[in-house]
C-alpha cells in the first residue's frame, strides 16, 4: 500500500465527511473577507440545486433542461410569498418547495412520457415557458422589473439571517442535509432502480421497474431541490428578476454535474465549489466564462464523461479489483495474505 | 429583447383596412414560416442522420448572421456576396462541429452530444458577444422598397425572403433527389445500419449533412435579419422553435420540416396579432405541449420508433 | 405455460411479426430461429410487453397478459435478455445485479429516508440474491471486477444472472450467443440447460444451428413475420419449406 493508495482509502472513510464539515464550520474563521464567506454561501445553494439535477441527470440519465427555471420558481414563489402577500419566511419556504414539487409533478407527467432526445428539448422548451411567463405575468411577478426587498430567512430573534455568516450556516445546514438525503437514495434500492433506467428504458422495464413512477418520482425530487434551493438564493440575495429563470443558468448547472462528476455522490458538491472559485478567481471570466464553459463540457464529454469524482472512483474501484485479485491468487498459493482490502471495499457503483 | 425585434418587424404593417390585415397576417406567416422551415430543414437533416439534436445550430445561425453583417457593413460587400461568404463560414463551422465534437461522440451515451451540442452553442455566443458586444445591430439590404400590390403594401426583402426560402428548398429537394450523394444522404437518414452495411462512406455522409444545415443556417440568417435585428442570442428562440417544429413534423422529415415551419410562422402571426403580440412566443410552445400530451411521438410519425 | 394466437406486429406498412399462433411448454427449450429481420426480437418484444401487439393475444400460464405493462408481465415471471448486452459498465457485476431482485420488493421513498428496517431487510435480500444468481452462472470469481474489464462471454452470463435475479419462470434469450466463440457457446448452452433443470422455461433466438439443433425441444421457425414451420429439430430439419425458404438459401451463412 502507497501513499496514494492510502489517500485515496482516507477519501472513502466516514472521517472524511467529518473532517469536510468540520472544514465547512472553520471556514468562516479562515475566510479573507466577508466576501468570501457569501460566495462560499451562493456555491452551497447552487450546489443543493445541482443536487437536484443529478438525481434526474445524473442518476436516471434524463438530460432535464428544465431545471433553472424550477429553481426560478422556487425564488418566485417565495419572493411573492412574503413581499406581496406577507407571509412570514418559512412559512413561503416551504410553499415554494410545495410549488416545486407540485409543478415538477405535472411537467413530470407529460415530459417523462417522451424518450431521450424528445425529452431534452421538450424541458428545453418548459423552462422557456416560464422564463416567458416570470418575464410577462406582471400582474403576479412584477415583470421586468423584478422583486425587491425580500426578506431574509426569520432568525425569530436569536439570529440575524441578514448577516452573512449566519446565512453561511444555514445554507450549509441545507446543503449537508442535500447530500444526507442524495446518498440515501444513491445507495438505495431506489438508487438502483434509477440506475438501472440510466442504463436503458428497456433494461429497467424487463427487471419488472416502473418506468413512469420512477422517473415521475426521480424528476419531483429533482424539482424540489431545485426550487428549495432557488427559495433559499432569494433569502441570501434578497431581489431577484427573470434572469433568474434563464436557460444559462441550467448550463451553469450541467457544467458544475460534468465537471464533479455525473451521477456520482460528491460530484455536484465538487463541481459547483471548482467551478465557483475558478469563476472567482478569474473575474474576467464572469462575462465571458461561457468561452471556457463551453469548450470545457465538450472536451469533458469527450475525454472525461465521468468528473473528477467519477474518474477518481473508476480508478481506485479497479486497484480494489485488482488488489483483490491479487490477494486471492496469493491465497491460493497458500503464502500469508496481507489483510484483504474487501472490508473496505465497498462496491464504486455505490457511489458511482 | 426578442419583443423590440419583434414590435420593428411588426410595426411597420400596422394599419389599413381589416381585409388588408388579414392578408398582411398571411404574408407575416408565410415569412416566418419560410424562415423556420430552412432553420429546421438543417436541423432535421443532422437529426436524421447522425441522431443528434444540435442544440448548436441557432448558434450557427447567429454566426451565419454576423458574418453577412460583417461582410457587408465591414467590407462594403454586396448583399448577394455577403450571402455566400456566410454560407461558406458557417458550412466549414459546421462541418469542423462535426468533425472534432460528434464524431468522436458517436458511440457516447445519448446524453453527450447534447451536452456537447450545448457547449458549442455557448462558446460561440460567447465568442460573438465578446467580440462585438452584446448590442442589437441593425442589417442592411439593398431591397427597401415598398411593393403595392392590389392595395398592399409588401416590403420587397418579405418577398425576397420568401421566394429566397423556397427557392433554397427546391434546390435542395433536386440535390437530395437527383445527385448521388444527395441520396446516399436520403437513404443514411432512412436507414442508418442498413447504410452502413451498403457501404455508404458514412463520415463523407455526415460532413455533407452539416455542411447543408450550415449553409441552411446561414442563407436563413441573411435573408431574415434585415426585417430583424443581430445580436449574440438572436438564434435562442428561433432554435427552440426550429425544434418544436421537427418535432410537430416527426424528427428528420424533410416534408415535415417545411409544414411544421409554416404551420408555427401562421399560428405565430395570427395568433399575435388576434390574441397577444406579449405572449407570441409561447404559442409555438404551448402547442408543442398540447400535443406531445396527447401523442408523445409527434405529429406525423406512423408511431415508429 | 405461453399460449401464442394470431400474433400480429405492424409497424407502418411492415408487418414484422404477422399472424403468428404457438405454444410453448414449461420446463422446455424453446428455440426461434429465422434470418435477420424476420421477427424474432419483435415476437419477443411482444410476449415481454416491450410494445403492444397489432392483433392477438399472449396467454401466459392461463392468464391473458396482452397489452400488459412490461414491469407488470416481469413480475409475473417473464425476464429476458437483450441482443446487445445492457450493463452498468462502470460498476462491478456483483453490483450490477443487486436491482435485479428489485421487483420482489417494496420500498418506496419513506424507507429510504428513514432507512426502515423494511429497506435494510429487502437491500440484504437483493444482495443475496445477488450473489446467488453470481454463483449460479458460475461468475462468482469476479463479482467484485468492473463489468467494462470482463469478457464478451462473461458480459452474456451476468445478463443472464441479472434475467434470474427477477426470480423468473419463463425466460426470453436474444441471441445469447452472438459474437462468441465456439468452445464459449457450448459453455452457454450447458448453461442454459442447467436452468432449465432448476424449473426456469427457456425461449431462445439463435443463429448458431449446430447450437439450436443439440439443444432445443422445440422449434419455431419464422421469415418474414410468418411462422413457417415447427417441431422438434429433426422435423425442422427435415421440412422442405424450411429448406428451401431458411436453411437452402444464402442467408444461412449470413445469419
Ligand atoms: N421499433 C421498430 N420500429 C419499426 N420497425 C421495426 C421496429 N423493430 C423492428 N422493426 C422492423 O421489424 C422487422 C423485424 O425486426 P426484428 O424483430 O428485429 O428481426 P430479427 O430479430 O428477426 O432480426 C425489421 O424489418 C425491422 O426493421
Ligand atoms: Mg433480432
Amino acid at each position: 500500500m502507497n501513499a496514494l493508495q492510502k489517500i485515496s482509502d482516507f477519501f472513502m472513510t466516514p472521517a472524511m465527511k467529518i473532517v469536510l464539515i468540520v472544514a465547512a464550520v472553520l471556514f468562516p474563521f479562515v475566510a479573507g473577507n466577508e466576501y468570501q464567506i457569501y460566495v462560499m454561501a451562493l456555491a452551497f445553494v447552487w450546489a443543493i440545486a445541482v443536487y437536484g439535477m443529478n438525481i434526474i441527470t445524473g442518476l436516471c440519465g434524463q438530460l432535464n433542461l428544465a431545471h433553472g427555471g424550477f429553481f426560478a420558481i422556487g425564488a418566485y414563489v417565495l419572493a411573492i410569498l412574503t413581499v406581496d402577500h406577507g407571509w412570514g419566511f418559512w412559512w413561503a419556504f416551504v410553499a415554494a418547495g410545495v410549488a416545486g414539487a407540485g409543478f415538477g409533478f405535472l411537467a413530470g407527467i407529460v415530459s417523462l412520457r417522451l424518450k431521450e432526445h424528445y425529452f431534452a428539448i421538450f424541458t428545453l422548451c418548459v423552462g422557456f415557458i416560464i422564463y416567458l411567463l416570470i418575464d410577462k405575468w406582471e400582474e403576479l411577478t412584477h415583470g421586468a422589473l423584478g422583486i425587491i426587498n425580500i426578506p431574509a430567512p426569520n432568525g425569530f430573534g436569536l439570529v440575524d439571517f441578514t448577516e452573512t455568516t449566519p446565512f453561511y450556516y444555514l445554507a450549509l445546514t441545507f446543503m449537508v442535509l442535500s447530500v444526507w438525503l442524495a446518498a440515501r437514495i444513491t445507495n438505495s434500492l431506489l438508487g438502483r432502480s434509477f440506475r438501472a433506467i440510466r442504463i436503458s428504458d428497456d433494461l429497467a422495464a424487463s427487471l419488472g421497474i416502473n418506468l413512469m413512477r420512477n422517473k415521475v418520482l426521480a424528476f419531483v425530487l429533482s424539482t424540489t431541490y431545485a426550487s428549495v434551493a432557488g427559495a433559499l438564493y432569494a433569502g441570501l440575495v434578497r431581489f431577484i428578476g427573470p434572469a433568474e429563470a434563464d436557460v444559462v443558468h441550467t448550463f451553469d448547472m450541467i457544467t458544475y454535474l460534468l465537471v464533479g462528476g455525473i451521477g456520482t455522490l460528491m460530484g455536484p458538491l465538487v463541481g459547483t465549489m471548482v467551478i465557483t472559485w475558478l469563476t472567482q478567481s478569474l473575474q474576467f471570466l464572469e462575462e465571458y466564462r461561457m468561452i471556457v464553459f463551453g469548450p470545457l463540457l465538450v472536451v469533458l464529454v469527450i475525454f472525461f464523461p465521468r468528473g473528477v469524482v467519477g474518474s477518481f472512483l473508476g480508478w481506485r474501484a479497479r486497484r480494489m479489483a485488482a488488489a483483490q485479485d491479487a490477494g486471492k491468487s496469493q491465497e491460493n498459493a497458500k503464502k500469508k495474505s496481507p489483510t484483504s482490502p474487501v472490508a473496505t471495499n465497498r462496491e464504486a457503483g455505490n457511489h458511482a | 429583447m426578442q419583443d423590440h425585434a419583434n414590435s420593428v418587424a411588426a410595426s411597420q404593417y400596422r394599419g389599413g383596412i381589416a381585409l388588408d390585415l388579414f392578408l398582411q397576417q398571411v404574408l407575416n406567416g408565410l415569412t416566418l414560416g419560410s424562415i423556420y422551415g430552412l432553420v429546421a430543414l438543417g436541423l432535421t437533416l443532422v437529426y436524421g442522420i447522425l441522431h443528434v439534436p444540435n442544440f448548436a445550430h441557432g448558434a450557427l445561425y447567429m454566426v451565419g448572421a454576423y458574418v453577412s453583417y460583417i461582410t457587408m457593413v465591414d467590407f462594403g460587400a454586396n448583399y448577394w456576396i455577403a450571402m455566400i461568404a456566410s454560407a461558406i463560414s458557417v458550412a466549414v463551422l459546421a462541418v469542423l462541429c462535426e468533425r472534432l465534437v460528434f464524431n468522436p461522440l458517436r458511440e457516447a451515451p445519448p446524453i453527450h452530444d447534447k451536452i456537447a451540442a450545448i457547449g458549442i452553442m455557448l462558446f460561440l455566443e460567447a465568442m460573438v458577444q465578446m467580440k462585438f458586444g452584446a448590442e442589437f445591430r441593425r442589417m442592411p439590404t439593398p431591397y427597401t422598397d415598398i411593393l403595392d400590390v392590389a392595395g398592399m403594401t409588401i416590403p420587397a426583402q418579405r418577398v425576397l425572403i420568401i421566394i429566397g426560402a423556397f427557392a433554397l428548398m427546391a434546390v435542395l429537394h433536386l440535390f437530395l433527389k437527383k445527385t448521388m450523394t444527395g441520396s446516399t444522404i436520403v437513404a443514411m437518414a432512412q436507414n442508418r445500419e442498413g447504410a452502413f452495411l451498403v457501404g455508404i462512406d458514412a463520415n463523407r455522409v455526415a460532413m455533407m449533412t452539416f455542411a447543408i444545415s450550415g449553409v441552411l443556417a446561414a442563407v436563413g440568417a441573411t435573408l431574415f435579419a434585415p426585417i430583424n435585428l443581430v445580436y449574440p442570442a438572436m438564434g435562442h428562440l428561433l432554435i427552440m422553435k426550429a425544434f418544436v417544429i421537427i418535432i410537430l413534423g416527426g424528427m428528420g422529415s424533410i416534408p415535415g420540416a417545411i409544414v411544421g415551419g409554416l404551420i408555427i410562422g401562421f399560428a405565430e402571426a395570427f395568433g399575435g396579432f388576434y390574441i397577444s403580440t406579449d405572449y407570441k412566443d409561447i404559442i409555438a410552445f404551448a402547442l408543442l405541449v398540447l400535443i406531445l400530451s396527447v401523442k408523445p411521438t409527434g405529429l406525423f410519425t406512423k408511431g415508429v420508433r | 405455460m405461453l399460449k401464442i394466437n394470431n400474433l400480429t406486429k405492424r409497424f407502418g406498412g411492415l408487418a414484422a411479426v404477422n399472424n403468428v399462433s404457438i405454444e410453448f411448454e414449461a420446463n422446455k427449450i424453446n428455440a426461434i430461429i429465422g434470418p435477420n429481420g424476420a421477427g424474432k426480437s419483435t415476437f419477443f418484444n411482444l410476449v415481454a410487453g416491450a410494445m403492444p401487439p397489432t392483433e392477438g393475444t399472449i396467454e401466459y400460464q392461463g392468464m391473458n397478459i396482452t397489452g400488459m405493462a412490461c414491469d407488470r408481465i416481469a413480475r409475473l415471471g417473464i425476464a429476458r435478455t437483450f441482443q446487445t448486452t445492457m450493463l452498468f459498465e462502470e460498476s462491478t457485476v456483483l453490483d450490477n445485479l443487486i436491482v435485479g431482485h428489485r421487483l420482489r420488493t417494496q420500498s418506496r421513498l419513506w424507507d429510504v429516508i428513514i432507512n426502515s428496517r423494511r429497506l435494510r431487510d429487502e437491500e440484504a435480500k437483493c444482495r443475496a440474491r445477488a450473489q446467488e444468481v453470481l454463483d449460479f452462472v458460475g461468475l462468482s470469481h469476479i463479482g467484485h471486477r468492473i463489468t467494462a474489464d470482463i469478457s464478451q462471454e462473461e458480459k452474456k452470463r451476468v445478463a443472464f444472472a441479472l434475467a434470474l435475479a427477477t426470480d423468473p419462470e419463463l425466460v426470453l434469450l436474444d441471441e445469447p450467443a452472438g459474437g462468441i466463440n465456439p468452445e464459449e457457446t457450448e459453455n452457454l448452452a450447458g448453461l442454459i440447460r442447467k436452468m432449465v433443470d432448476h424449473g426456469v422455461t427457456v425461449c431462445l433466438i439463435e443463429h448458431k444451428m449446430d447450437m439450436i439443433m443439440s439443444l432445443a425441444d422445440k422449434i419455431m421457425v419464422l421469415d418474414h413475420g410468418e411462422k413457417i414451420a415447427e417441431g422438434t429439430p429433426e422435423e425442422v430439419r427435415n421440412n422442405p419449406v424450411v429448406i428451401e425458404a431458411y436453411l437452402g438459401s444464402d442467408e444461412d451463412a449470413a445469419a
